[in-house]
């Protein structure tokens, strides 16, 4: 590994932080405001909000409880997975269709509008050739800025209901995604286009380019909108990119700025997330706590996988490939990787992607090494807690943190309690749904995936590789990170299976982390005392990545075995 | 009852906890612990296989799957051991109350005065019985009539008799308990069936135990983990058959036992028992685990002054002379006149005497002595000797009596009476026919070591507030020279009940103790009131725990075993998932010893993961469902007794628990599978 790369990487986690601070506190400002936000200062944005407020009944109900709450998001999203399936199956019958695309089938639509609805963005599809510029905007576009708010909006409900003090519900849905939406997510994703647009990134509605090549072939080139897909894909974790090939394309991803402030976004808001989190709940100390730890596993992320990928493999190397960084080459493991970035900035952004429930690519995961593969696996695995995806990352910590919480506060004597609410019988029956319910699933149904006929028709490679692909697909489905190892094929069993899993991936622990906020926000906080066992120091984080790295360890350890392990040995 | 604690086994307790380990294997008691209820229906499963391949006489590997079958019984018996040892030694303390209980017999006295006699248990509320000397006393009760000195030992287990006696905080009387002297009438005040020895016997037999608050919550974790171990076990007999290897039912069995948390969830009940039984050691008898638990959380410990922070009586403390006069010369006449004085103050002035001077009391009898005592209309006493009159007592009074007789007060005796009030002292001014000698400083005394107790209270996060009927300047001294971390001065039990509201809404648990029936109301309201056994029965009813002891820093060593009870949970807990690594190592290596091998049948790249150079898969297998039975045996001593508390602040015994039994559970598995491992390979050849 060069020291350039290790400098590149080192230059992105100090911006993370740097960007990433201030952000969270207006983001604390925009979800606490009774009114709307900026009502003093950009008095014109609060017409907007107030008819948006009047026309969802916001206006009538400004608390609601966790069911409630709850309910309504499930109304929103299902109207969206109906709506988008609706619109891929009927494209070919409606207009901004210039190349004349068909009716999507049924299975890969199902798993496209799961996918995008729950900010998955798993792809059974080639982008350019499957989908019409309508459904690319409307459906798709939209659901990267829509189905990214809903876990904004959820987040900020979960918090609202830790910082509340015995009282009161957890806010209104609709003002939480109206404000997810246009005070952040639009502002953020406008100007990173903008700069995406200046760095040669197109933004059209004209249909293929043909080109005569320089032997006379004719070749169709795909363009259309985007940058806009483009700046949203990576600021809302989506992931799903406008071409196939996502952001190893050079239309996606154009050169090294781009490709810096394109990963920068991956982890930008979920980073300020976690920091909005310790403004809302007046515990700045923990909030740091909970952002080192999940910057160590993210530290770790890329000290594995780095190495690896510079090292190459036993096979490159057998293969005679010249594996020896020089002035003139990279080395290591190129299999892949984009030229214009390298083995360090590829293998940060499969980090960073698979950490961040995001799943954007520059670059194959497939074809990297047995442990720079298995790092990004093991990140899913890990639950999307690592920032995660946006609003789910830190909910979806939280059920970690509470487990954490619990045991040490057994261990030193005390009932447990987090931000002084006591964890009794019911908190933790939230917890174990949100923190197990997930990998059991994905356990599970990549055991159907591996046994049944059906379920191989959809392994590409043979043996443990063939395994890994299988166990990554479902796991990534699950967890709604949408991030792809390649090779597993959207058959309808698989594109139908991997529908659900999505689904249920998503609004399980989401109702459970809305259940947890309306359990802890009728609770009264008790005060700090010797005794009570503090959450905002180096000890708690210790424990913290602990509990992360032996609860999803234990349950995935077996199946890695059969996966990158044997194939790493072998 | 007896309750001298020897050692946590004897051969008796170990043999009769074996014999109840099998009754207890009933299916419709083991599901009330999801975790070893897995591994019991495991064990059913591998029994199953291994008579269907005896049948068949499939004696492959017949030899393997008997003993997995039989560790696997084991399991569950150790862990039902566990829970018969925890119940058998409040067994025995049962069965020593309950042969109090049956031998009683009572005189019921009539409306009409006439006395019937009845059985005990027939006694209804609201009855009145005599009971002579030497009788038992037959039901809890509030005395009308009379005083008499009881044996309580069947009770407290203190043999020296303590004084009952109608009207007072003193009143009741327990049924069981025995009295030495005079008769008393006593209205019966319990329910048949439902007197305090019954409620005894109950709590300590564990009958009345149900799971409390934080165990069900534990619970709720490690069956949510059992169900993901069983998904991931399950799971990986298809993913074993998609890399072309055939896991039998067997190993998968013991990969599951060994993965679930087995040594918690055996020890999880006995750790509950264990912890009620640690506090009737202590001679408190909690009425709920819920109390017991709650204990543990206390922020708030409010505590009476009189009896508990002090001695309860003034003791003397310096001799103060007015100007002219020797402090001798004062302790001299004030010892004289106190000689006759049998309250505890008068005794503390000869004491202090005879300490600061060297004086002794001297015989009086060939002298003319005449005593005077200490009368409510005069507020003082002292003697008449050899023709002088001396006298101590109360600051006005005295100055008056000295004035009466012609005296002069002397010009500093105010500023040193005064400087002994402002102290939170009483002034006691001694005279001798009309001349003022000095003044006594007579003070609240704090018992030895309190202010140590109070600093550990500290440590552990526990805020102590003084409770005392004194006026506030007393109050602030004593509360300072004790070392209490705030005072609730001229309280009544309304502003005592106030304090607990306040303290509770702002968050806080709050304890206390208290034995008069104006403390009722606030024990009740407290999360955690210890009631002590010399108290009425309205306090202790009002209570949810009882101090046989009748001691109120008892409240401390509750306080301790509350918190020693989540502590063994949570370092039991953590040991038992740290444990999964080394068993993963053990266990994943040996069933996939021969997958994608290259010469089929031969070891195949994950037999690299064997780390422990186990001898075969087979004796790893075993090697790790024996170490994971045996554990539970080896740390039911450490259940009974529980993890040492240690007052060095939360996050200080965090990281303590965390390294031993965090990173211990990590290491000792691969020590230990390693040794078993070692002799069931090598000696048994498996």
């Amino acid at each position: 590994m060069t020291a350039n790369g290790w400098l590149q990487i080192l230059f992105y986690m100090v911006a993370l932080g740097a960007l990433g601070y201030p952000l969270g506190l207006v983001m604390a400002k925009v979800y606490s405001a009774e009114i709307t936000p900026f009502e003093r200062r950009l008095r014109f944005l609060g017409a907007p909000e107030r008819a948006f407020a009047r026309l969802t009944g916001a206006v009538k109900e400004r608390d609601q409880d966790w069911k409630r709450y709850g309910l309504a998001v499930l109304i929103f999203s299902s109207v969206f997975i109906v709506g988008l399936y609706g619109l891929e199956r009927l494209q070919s019958h409606l207009f901004f269709n210039p190349d004349h695309l068909p009716a999507v089938p049924w299975h890969i639509a199902f798993n496209t509008a799961a996918s995008f609805v729950t900010n998955t963005n798993w792809q059974y599809y080639a982008g350019e050739t499957t989908m019409s510029y309508l459904t690319q905007m409307v459906g798709l576009a939209v659901q990267n800025f829509v189905s990214a708010a809903v876990g904004m909006a959820v987040l900020a409900a979960v918090i609202r209901g830790f910082a509340r003090r015995g009282e009161g519900g957890l806010g209104n849905f609709w003002t939480d995604l109206y404000r997810s939406l246009v005070y952040i997510l639009l502002p953020l994703a406008l100007a990173l286009s903008v700069i995406l647009v200046s760095q040669g990134v197109p933004q059209t509605l004209h249909g293929h380019v043909v080109a005569t090549t320089v032997q006379g072939a004719q070749q169709s080139i795909a363009r259309g909108p985007v940058a806009s897909q483009e700046a949203i894909k990576q600021l809302g974790t989506n992931g799903g990119g406008f071409f196939n090939s996502n952001s190893a394309v050079p239309f996606e991803n154009p050169n090294g700025l781009t490709n810096f402030l394109e990963v920068l976004s991956i982890l930008l808001i979920p980073a300020a997330q976690v920091f909005m989190f310790g403004r809302m709940v007046l515990a700045r100390r923990h909030a740091f706590v909970v952002f080192a730890s999940m910057f160590v596993l993210f530290a770790a992320g890329v000290a594995v996988t780095v190495p690896a990928e510079q090292h190459g493999s036993a096979v490159l190397r057998s293969a005679g490939v010249n594996v020896t960084a020089s002035g003139s080459q990279s080395g290591g493991n190129m299999s892949d990787k984009e030229v214009r970035f390298g083995i360090a900035n590829t293998s940060l952004w499969a980090v960073a992607t698979t950490d961040a429930s995001n799943g954007s690519v520059n670059g194959g995961v497939d074809a990297m090494t047995p442990a720079g593969g298995g790092a990004p696996l093991v990140n899913i695995f890990l639950g999307e807690v690592v920032f995660g995806g946006v609003g789910s990352g830190l909910y979806g910590m939280f059920f970690m943190i509470l487990i954490a919480v619990f045991v040490a506060g057994l261990m030193v004597g005390r009932t447990p309690e987090y931000l002084g609410k006591k964890i009794e019988a019911r908190e933790m029956k939230i917890v174990a749904v949100g923190a197990l319910f997930v990998p059991t699933m994905v356990l599970t149904l990549t055991a159907i995936a591996v046994v049944s006929d059906k379920g191989l028709a959809s392994v590409f490679n043979h043996g443990a590789h063939g395994f890994t692909e299988a166990l990554y697909a479902y796991t990534s489905q699950g967890n709604n990170n949408g991030s792809a190892f390649a090779g597993y094929g959207g058959t309808p069993f698989a594109a139908s299976f991997g529908g659900v899993a999505m689904l249920l991936g998503r609004f399980v622990p989401l109702l459970a982390a809305l259940a947890l906020g309306g359990s802890l926000a009728a609770k009264r906080p008790a005060p700090v005392s010797a005794g009570t066992f503090r959450t905002d120091g180096a000890t708690f984080a210790f424990l913290l990545v602990g509990v992360i790295l032996l609860t999803a360890g234990l349950m995935v350890l077996p199946a890695l075995t059969l996966g990158p392990i044997v194939e790493g040995l072998s | 009852m007896a309750r001298e604690t020897s050692s946590l086994f004897t051969r008796e307790l170990v043999l009769g906890a074996a014999r109840d380990s099998f009754p207890k294997l009933d299916p419709r008691l083991q599901i009330r612990n999801p975790v070893m209820f897995i591994v019991e229906v495991g064990s059913v499963i591998t029994t199953g296989i291994f008579a269907l391949q005896l049948l068949r006489g499939d004696t492959g590997n017949l030899w393997f799957v008997a003993t997995t079958a039989v560790w696997l019984w084991l399991t569950v018996l150790f862990a039902n051991f566990a829970e018969a040892i925890a119940e058998g030694r409040g067994k025995a303390q049962a069965s020593a109350l309950r042969a109090t209980r049956t031998t009683t017999a009572a005189l019921r006295r009539l409306p009409d005065g006439t006395l019937e006699e009845v059985p005990a248990p027939e006694l209804q509320r609201g009855d009145v019985v005599v009971v002579e000397a030497g009788g038992v006393i037959p039901a809890d009760g509030e005395i009308i009539e009379g005083v008499g000195s009881v044996d309580e030992s069947a009770i407290t287990g203190e043999s020296a008799p303590v004084i009952r006696e109608a009207g007072g905080d003193r009143s009741a009387v327990t049924g069981g308990t025995r009295l030495l002297s005079d008769k008393l009438v006593i209205e019966v005040t319990q329910e048949p069936g439902r007197s305090f020895l019954d409620r005894m016997i109950a709590l300590v037999e564990g009958a009345e135990r149900r799971k409390t608050p934080n165990e069900v919550a534990l619970n709720i974790l490690l069956a949510g983990l059992t169900v993901t171990f069983v998904a991931a076990v399950v799971t990986l007999r298809p993913y074993a058959l998609y890399s072309g290897t055939n896991l039998s039912q067997t190993v998968l069995i013991a990969l599951l036992v060994a993965l679930i948390p087995t040594t918690i969830g055996a020890l999880l009940s006995a750790i509950g028992i264990a912890g009620m039984d640690r506090l009737v050691q202590r001679n408190v008898l909690a009425m709920s685990g819920r109390a017991v638990e709650a204990s543990g959380d206390v922020d708030v410990l409010l505590l009476d002054k009189t009896g508990t922070i002090t001695l309860g009586n003034r003791q003397a403390s310096e001799f103060i002379p007015v100007d002219g006069v020797g402090a001798a010369e004062l302790a001299e006449v004030a010892q004289l006149a106190s000689l006759a004085d049998e309250k505890p103050e008068g005794r503390s002035i000869v004491v202090l005497a005879k300490e600061q001077f060297g004086l002794r009391g001297r015989e009086l009898a060939d002298h003319e002595a005449l005593f005077i005592p200490f009368s409510a209309t005069t507020r003082m006493s002292g003697v008449d000797l050899d023709g002088h009159r001396l006298r101590k007592g109360a600051a006005d009074a005295v100055k008056r009596w000295v004035t009466e007789q012609g005296g002069v007060i002397p010009p500093r005796l105010d500023e040193a009476v005064e400087t002994i009030a402002r102290a939170g002292g009483t002034p006691l001014v001694v005279a001798q026919d009309n001349f003022v000698l000095g003044v006594v400083h007579l003070k609240d005394v704090v018992k030895g070591g309190m202010r140590e107790r109070f600093d550990e209270l500290r440590r552990m996060g526990i805020r102590t507030v003084m409770i005392t009927g004194d006026n506030r300047v007393t109050a602030a001294v004593i509360a300072e020279e004790a070392g209490v971390d705030d005072f609730l001065a001229e309280a009544t039990p309304e502003t005592k009940m106030a304090l607990i509201k306040e303290e509770q809404a702002k968050g806080r648990m709050v304890a206390m103790t208290g034995d008069g029936t104006n403390d009722a109301p606030a024990l009740a309201q407290a999360d955690v009131g210890v009631a002590m056994n010399t108290g009425t029965s309205a306090a202790k009813e009002a209570g949810n725990m009882v101090d046989l002891d009748s001691n109120p820093t008892k409240l401390i060593e509750i306080v301790e075993v509350g918190k020693q009870l989540l502590i063994t949970r949570g370092a039991l807990t953590t040991f038992s998932i740290a444990n999964d690594v080394a068993k993963y190592f053990a266990i994943l290596p040996a069933m996939f010893a021969t997958t994608y091998a290259t010469v089929p049948g031969h070891s195949g790249p994950l037999a690299q993961l064997n780390v422990m150079h186990l001898g075969t898969p087979r004796s790893a297998i075993l090697s790790a469902i024996i170490f994971n039975a045996l554990v539970i045996p080896a740390l039911v001593p450490l259940a009974l007794r529980g993890v040492k508390y240690r007052a060095i602040g939360a996050t200080a015994l965090l990281r303590r628990n965390l390294f031993i039994y965090g990173g211990g559970g990590v290491i000792l598995p691969f020590v230990g599978i390693k040794l078993i491992d070692l002799i069931v390979h090598n000696l048994l050849g498996a």
